[in-house]
């Protein structure tokens, strides 16, 4: 702890114990290990799964994004990225730990990136092995399901631009999914809450723009909610999507670093 | 807590024997003291309606009677469907070479070839030959073959026979009943012979391969069949749709199409007073004559008969003819409601472990089925009324507004309405129900909230957006999702040209099949939260 008063240095002083205590903390529990693995076996299973469930027989035109299809289980893997971020913030404030670590480390603001850098990047390791293992389950599948590169179909390797970009991007998709979550855990607290809201905001619009009738507002929904950043796993039909794939990309970081700044702003205003 | 209130109020002489009445007391004291717990319930009401209303609603429906007339908006523009025997709105419009029919009686008849032309877009600009730039083939659901009806007005009471695109032969009568018969389509080399006859109210259809062996395909019941019918030859064909998947969603296109079928060896007896044919266009068909698709020829015995148009019950989507909706529509904004009592239910049980209350719960009444029970009880309790307000409320709020708009929503009973109504409350009652017993099950509040939203909402999310329309069904057969099906209030009718979806509010299973699968799920739930309660300390 700093003896002398803060406002001598610098904001990022003592960034790098925080980091050291974050880190130690993420790895000497058991959950985040379970967790982190979960992303990556559920994120694989259900891509699997998806790919195994579609079939384009010879004679018939499918107009199926194949990158898009063996990245499915994203939309699970996220959920479980939501409940890491969630429960690095919101485990502190339920077992009254928070207290411990504002005392040793009274810099909110420091904190809190120390918290997102240590989860976000573990996510961004275990998100890479979820998108490869994905799109080896894809390259093994599809094939044999009609999805040739013969019949038009983008081909599931990582030298083809918008396959890698769809790869890349879903892996930083990750990413800011979790710094998202630990936005609206150090806004809310309590981990149910929080991670309810988290999968309610990832969730519910992609379902309303499946019942919204006005084209306004379907366009509007999908271009400017978090859903827009799952766009980067598109590789076919750009033209028909509301906001291209780096664009809404961009969304949802605006949408993950304002709940960011906002759990931050929170942090510093409110007593633990 | 409960344990010494409840003693005090109720003196018993062996502690921790606690009646089911008082262990729901205890719960539902719980619950209602937690001031965030009665905000949420609030909030999923009014988000619920809030988000139905709102898309549901807003759609921008407008249309002209004629190109230089104003363009109109509202109500205005709300399209009339005829309704059927069954109070359906149905879609009635084929070409119909008809004569009466006195009393009992029957027709036979051969079809050698059922041929079709089709529209892939807006190829048919007004004025043009709507013939011009159409493509060979018929539509699956093109129809050809007997009819016999009450009248040739639409929305009158029928039976059919006839032979189809892509179906093989299927007897039809009023609208929603279908039934199969030979299949295979027809060709010069295999013929089919169909026959309809009349005893009283009863119509009877047979279908034969070779004109000597028959087969019985179905019985019609039309009570208050006049003893004078219509009967004869018709053809009829659907819009041609094209769907195409696309990132969010399937985008359609339609266009017209039409059937030509050959008819002879036609067969009649009983009484045919007329004594010769005469053709026009029927049911709501015949209100726009000359639209160039329908005709009759005459060459020897044989009788060519081509149509356009369909006679089936009207669905909502891209097959049918205008701006509908069902009933349920309103209903849309239900996830986000589930969602918050998810997080309620859940942290119901949850909660009691963070805080080490189960332990002063379960000295109060130590037996953990019963427990279990109470919770379950009253977190269902409180999710129905929830469920049941949110529904009331988007429903008599969005179907008028929907209405005010120009929407057609589709009828449907009164018991009908009531199924989704109460079915809807009943689904939000279980998912609360489900997260109180993966709560009990998980203990650990984040896990369980996900494991309970995941278990229900993702599933119909991956159906309604990336999954093909096969995959989809099944996560929709086997998950607890199923269980939305509750909420259907048209039935999937396989003779109406619909694109199925869960958006379109079409679900695989029918809706108490559906219902009955997310009770298993809650039962299966409920089963492993009362072992692994028993099993564990707390």
């Amino acid at each position: 702890m700093n003896a002398a008063p803060a406002a001598r240095y610098p904001i990022w002083t003592g960034g790098r114990d925080a980091l050291r205590a974050e880190w130690t903390k993420l790895c000497t529990v058991p959950g985040p290990g379970w967790l982190l693995g979960a992303v990556v076996g559920l994120t694989v299973a259900v891509s699997a799964a998806a790919d195994a469930a579609t079939r384009c027989p010879v004679g018939m035109t499918c107009s199926v994004d194949t990158v898009r299809l063996s990245l499915t289980g994203i939309q699970l893997g996220q959920a479980v990225v939501a409940i890491l971020a969630v429960l690095v913030i919101c485990n502190e404030y339920s077992t009254g730990m928070i207290r411990v670590t504002l005392a040793a480390m009274p810099r909110r603001p420091v904190l809190l990136a120390a918290k997102v850098s240590t989860t976000a990047g573990p996510v961004l390791v275990a998100g890479a092995f979820a998108v490869l293992g994905s799109l080896v389950a894809g390259l093994l599948i599809l094939p044999g399901h009609g999805f040739t590169a013969a019949r038009g179909f983008a081909e599931l390797s990582l030298t083809h631009g918008p396959t890698l970009r769809a790869a890349v991007g879903s892996v930083l998709y990750l990413g800011l999914i979790a710094v998202l979550g630990t936005g609206i855990a150090a806004m809310i607290r309590d981990s149910a809450s929080s991670i309810g809201l988290a999968l309610a905001v990832l969730y519910v619009f992609p379902i309303l723009t499946a019942f919204v009738g006005n084209e306004t507002w379907h366009d509007r929904i999908e271009r400017y909610t978090p859903m827009a950043g799952l766009n980067i796993q598109a590789t076919t039909g750009l033209r028909a999507l509301a906001i291209g794939p780096w664009g809404g990309l961009g969304v949802l970081a605006v949408w993950a670093l304002t709940a960011l700044l906002a759990g931050g702003l929170l942090l510093r205003l409110r007593d633990a | 807590m409960s344990g010494a209130l409840l003693a005090a109020r109720h003196p018993d002489p062996r502690p921790g024997r606690v009646s089911f009445a008082q262990s729901l007391r205890a719960e539902w004291v719980k619950f209602r003291t937690v001031r965030g717990w009665v905000i949420a319930m609030i909030v999923a009401v009014l988000l619920t309606v809030l988000l139905g209303i709102f898309a549901a609603g807003n759609v921008n429906i407008g249309c002209q009677n004629g190109p230089n007339a104003p363009v109109l908006t509202g109500r205005a523009c709300t399209p009339r469907y005829p309704i059927g025997p069954g109070g359906e709105a149905v879609t009635d419009s084929y070409y119909f070479v008809r004569q009466p029919m006195a009393g009992n009686g029957s027709i036979t008849v051969r079809v050698t070839s059922l041929t079709g032309l089709h529209g892939g877009g807006n190829e048919h600009a007004a004025g043009q030959n709507p013939l011009a730039g159409m493509s060979k083939g018929v539509v699956p659901w093109a129809k050809a073959g007997l009819i016999l009806t009450s009248s040739t007005k639409p929305g009158a009471a029928y039976a059919a026979m006839m032979v189809t695109g892509g179906h093989g032969v299927r007897m039809e009568y009023d609208y929603t009943h279908d039934t199969a018969g030979l299949p295979g389509s027809v060709t010069a080399t295999s013929a089919r012979w169909l026959r309809l006859t009349r005893t009283g109210d009863t119509i009877t259809g047979y279908d034969s391969a070779d004109g000597r062996h028959w087969n019985l395909v179905g019985t019609a019941q039309l009570s208050g069949l006049p003893a004078t019918v219509q009967a004869g030859m018709f053809a009829t064909s659907p819009p041609y749709t094209v769907s195409t998947p696309g990132v969010i969603g399937t985008s359609n296109q339609s266009g017209p199409s039409q059937a030509t079928a050959v008819f002879d060896d036609v067969t009649l007896r009983g009484s045919w007073p007329a004594g010769g044919w005469a053709g026009d266009n029927a049911g709501s068909g015949a209100a726009s004559p000359g639209t160039g698709l329908g005709y009759y020829r005459k060459s020897g015995t044989a009788v060519t008969v081509s149509g356009s148009g369909d006679i089936a019950p009207l669905v909502a989507g891209p097959g049918s003819a205008g701006p509908t909706s069902t009933f349920e529509q309103p209903l849309a904004g239900l996830f986000i409601g589930l969602i918050a009592v998810m997080i309620v239910g859940t942290m119901f049980f949850t909660v009691e472990y963070r805080r080490g209350l189960i332990r002063t719960t379960l000295a109060a009444d130590p037996r953990r089925g019963r427990v279990l029970a109470a919770k379950a009880v009253v977190a269902g309790g409180v999710a129905f009324v929830v469920g049941l307000a949110a529904a009331i409320l988007a429903i008599s709020i969005g179907l008028p507004r929907q209405r005010n708009q120009g929407s057609y929503i589709l009828p449907v009973s009164t018991l009908t309405e009531l199924r989704v109504i109460v079915g809807t409350a009943a689904l939000v009652a279980l998912a609360a129900v489900l997260a109180v017993a993966i709560g009990a099950m998980l203990r650990r509040s984040a896990a369980a909230v996900t494991a309970a939203i995941v278990a229900i909402v993702l599933p119909f999310l991956l159906a309604v957006t990336v999954l093909p329309a096969s995959a989809g069904a099944w996560l929709l057969r086997l998950t607890p999702a199923a269980g939305f099906a509750i909420e259907q209030s048209i039935p999937n009718y396989v003779q109406a040209p619909a694109v199925f979806s869960p958006a379109q509010g079409n679900y695989p299973l029918s809706p108490w099949v559906g219902f009955a699968v997310l009770c298993a799920w809650v039962a299966a739930a409920l089963a492993g939260a009362y072992i692994l309660l028993r099993r564990r300390d707390a």
